[in-house]
């Protein structure tokens, strides 16, 4: 048996020091880039266009006022968005007719690239997003935030505008609060700090810099996006972080400290199903970039208990990340876009 | 447009039509503004990010002698051409709701929901949108336009805000408009004779002279008194009872509580006539017991005013309302009209758009006449800036 107690500690300081440079270097604060009208000069300077995307399935409680938000303050104030794109899963509630009251383009996924045929899943929307969507940047955010404000997309495209460099740009919320103690630590969600940080931390210990890997809303060049994988479900932040980790490396990310994002709290069954989507994705690249070998093919059922009396029981759910090929392989794709 | 020929009447008329066609367009600049304005707490006598918000917007606006004076209002002009006489449109930004209560709006199909969404996150929102609604119709006034965000309105704050600035201004104001967010066809040009008071009971010891219902015993006297005093007075005046708040959990006669009440009188005495009586009447509520006291505490007075029906800016206000197709809906306000009266400038209070569930947490407006409601307050300002003399007669 091997003596784990004797093996000798890693080098930690190049790894700390590695990430400093980059929290220090390309972390932000929303406030930075108060001001849209500067933005807007920079977006001209860039000669780009901007898209952003929101993916959506029944939000009909959120939906009206994100659109009255991005659309008011970033396209009638300020020319920065030049398109507001709602792309929905199949709704059966009024988030389409909202959506599109208050001026937003509205697609149903399944009907974008038909011929790809349709999947049920966040990824796939967001994936169908590129083909659909005109914009040299593409700005994501999750349909069901409460406290919705025009930073949310104007401080995740700022870097992008700013910095040729950058390709990926990430939120994060909750700044670090100063307590007597010292800080707090910044606050993924669960899901982020007991299974995807932990991962990073033994896999790709860079993307630990990460605040909120998991975050919903990030803006992203187009040719970034056109060549990434895209799983249909629960992985697709993940794999993104990984993916072009792996490719270009830490310094083509950066991440935006949007303040506070109040939305639905999830419950620790459905965490437990987006835990078991993650861990698919991750586990896939790990093989894929010879990090492990030899993986036994997953058995794709999610066994969760419950209990009712003494009764017990499993509910047990099929979950598959299925991924999408990179857009740039779609040859529909390439003749829209001139790619 | 009141007293003009066939022709200027016929062209002011199509003037506000194409104002209300054209602001459609604007809708979503003044939702955004409604949400902004109504997630920020604003709490009477806490108003300084609701404020603050304003100034940001007066600032994009280009505005000019953008200001928070002592009382933390905010003001903002728009330089007219000829900068030699002033209007104003003031909207109250604090609200009922304090700093702990959620204030997310929702946005439903054709309406918003939120707390103070009507009172008055409407009204700051157009207040704030209003530089850019001038811009977008192309209009521009001979006169100075003052943007006045007033704070302190509700309860005790008396409308020290509005006073404030009235007392110490030191421009003549030819004319005003207050701006409300419910409900479209409000039209405000008189205030009744106001005192707005608080009653408080308190027993010392254990309380066991008044039963098992303790303060409440007391509260439930003082209330048959005032309602006996409200019969006898109406219908030149009224006794509106606000509050009963007196509460020890359910197995404990409380042994404090309190009252608060609205006294509205066409005149000025009979609303003091009725202040006394209040007061007689706790004092003999005191006076029954030596454990009992019982104190009235007046907060707020208004005088009443009323600019008259047959003023020419309630005539162009309601001719204006007639072409929209808007159902004039004339009350007399204890908002800030009152104070502009009170001063004898010629002011309105004007109502946006239908909504209801006020002071409720579902306090809601409804966006799809809202157009209508920026039109009429457009149409408004321009007449007060055309036809509006600069010592307003009836």
């Amino acid at each position: 048996m091997p003596n784990y107690l004797t093996k000798p500690l890693p080098d930690m300081s190049k790894m700390e020091k590695r990430i400093e440079t980059w929290l220090g270097t390309n972390t932000y604060h929303h406030s930075e880039f108060w001001s849209i009208a500067d933005l807007v000069k920079a977006k001209e300077r860039a000669g780009v266009s901007i898209s952003l995307c929101i993916p959506t399935l029944n939000e009909e409680k959120t939906i009206g006022k994100e659109i009255i938000m991005f659309k008011s303050e970033l396209m009638d104030r300020y020319p920065l968005l030049d398109e507001i794109a709602v792309v929905d899963s199949g709704s059966t509630d009024e988030t389409l007719a909202i959506a599109s009251s208050f001026g937003a383009d509205t697609y149903l996924s399944g009907e974008i690239l038909p011929d790809q045929g349709f999947r049920t899943g966040k990824g796939e929307n967001l994936w169908k997003a590129i083909y659909q969507l005109k914009g040299d940047i593409i700005c994501y955010v999750d349909a069901d935030i409460k406290n919705i404000h025009s930073k949310f997309v104007s401080g995740l495209v700022a870097p992008l505008l700013l910095r040729d460099e950058i390709q990926y740009v990430k939120a994060f919320y909750d700044r670090p609060l100063a307590l007597s103690g010292g800080l707090r630590p910044s606050g993924g969600g669960r899901v982020t700090e007991i299974l995807v940080r932990p991962l990073f931390s033994l896999f790709f210990p860079e993307l630990t810099a990460v605040m909120q890997p998991l975050s919903g809303e990030y803006a992203v060049r187009r040719e970034v996006l056109e060549s990434l994988h895209f799983p249909v479900g629960y992985g697709v932040e993940t794999s993104h972080l990984i993916d072009l980790y792996v490719k270009s490396g830490l310094d083509v990310f950066a991440q935006v400290d949007l303040d506070r994002r109040v939305h639905r709290n999830q419950t620790t069954i459905d965490l437990g199903k987006m835990s078991f989507g993650i861990l698919q994705t991750f586990l896939k690249r790990l093989e894929h970039n010879g990090i492990v070998r030899g993986l036994p093919e997953f058995d794709s059922v999610f066994r969760q208990l419950q209990a009712e009396g003494k009764r017990y029981e499993t509910r047990n759910r099929v979950i598959v990340e299925e991924e999408r090929p990179p857009m740039i392989t779609i040859p529909g794709y390439r003749e829209r876009h001139g790619r | 447009m009141a007293d003009g020929a066939d022709g200027k009447r016929k062209g002011s008329r199509e003037r506000v039509i194409s104002h209300r066609d054209a602001l459609h367009g604007v809708r979503e600049l003044v939702l955004a503004n409604v949400v902004m304005a109504a997630e920020i707490p604003a709490p009477t006598g806490s108003e300084k990010r609701v404020t603050r918000f304003l100034s940001e917007r007066f600032t994009e606006a280009g505005l000019t002698d953008i200001a928070s004076d002592q009382a933390g209002n905010i003001a903002g002009v728009i330089p007219g051409r000829n900068r030699q006489r002033n209007l104003l449109v003031a909207a109250h930004v604090d609200k009922i709701w304090t700093d702990a209560d959620d204030h997310t709006v929702s946005v439903e199909v054709g309406c918003m929901k939120g707390r103070g969404i009507a009172d008055n996150s409407l009204g700051v929102a157009v207040l704030a949108t209003l530089p850019l609604i001038l811009e977008r119709l192309g209009i521009e006034l001979d006169s100075n336009l003052i943007l006045l965000g007033t704070t302190r309105s509700f309860g005790r704050g008396d409308l020290a805000g509005m006073r404030f600035f009235l007392e110490n201004v030191d421009q003549a104001i030819a004319g005003a408009l207050c701006l409300e967010g419910i409900e479209l066809g409000r039209l405000s040009y008189a205030s009744p004779g106001m005192a707005r008071g608080e009653i408080r009971v308190e027993i010392c010891g254990e309380g066991e002279d008044f039963g098992s219902a303790g303060a409440i015993f007391l509260l439930n006297q003082i209330l048959n008194e005032l309602l006996k005093l409200n019969e006898a007075h109406a219908p030149e005046a009224t006794i509106l009872i606000g509050t009963v708040d007196a509460e020890s959990g359910y197995n404990v006669p409380p042994l404090n509580g309190e009252i608060r009440f609205e006294i509205r009188g066409e005149s000025e005495a009979l609303v003091k006539e009725l202040e006394e009586k209040i007061g007689e009447l706790v004092e003999n509520v005191a006076g029954q017991d030596g454990d009992v006291f019982a104190t009235l505490e007046i907060i707020a007075h208004r005088k009443p005013g009323d600019l008259g029906s047959d003023h020419m800016l309630v005539r162009a206000a309601r001719e204006i309302q007639e072409v929209l197709g808007i159902a004039a809906k004339i009350e007399p306000s204890i908002s800030e009209v009152a104070a502009l009266l009170e001063s004898g400038i010629p002011g309105l209070t004007l109502g946006i758009t239908d909504g209801g569930s006020r002071h409720t947490r579902h306090e809601t407006v409804q966006l799809e006449r809202i157009p209508e409601g920026l039109a009429q307050i457009v149409s408004v300002i321009e007449f007060m800036d055309a036809e509006l003399p600069d010592k307003a007669t009836s």
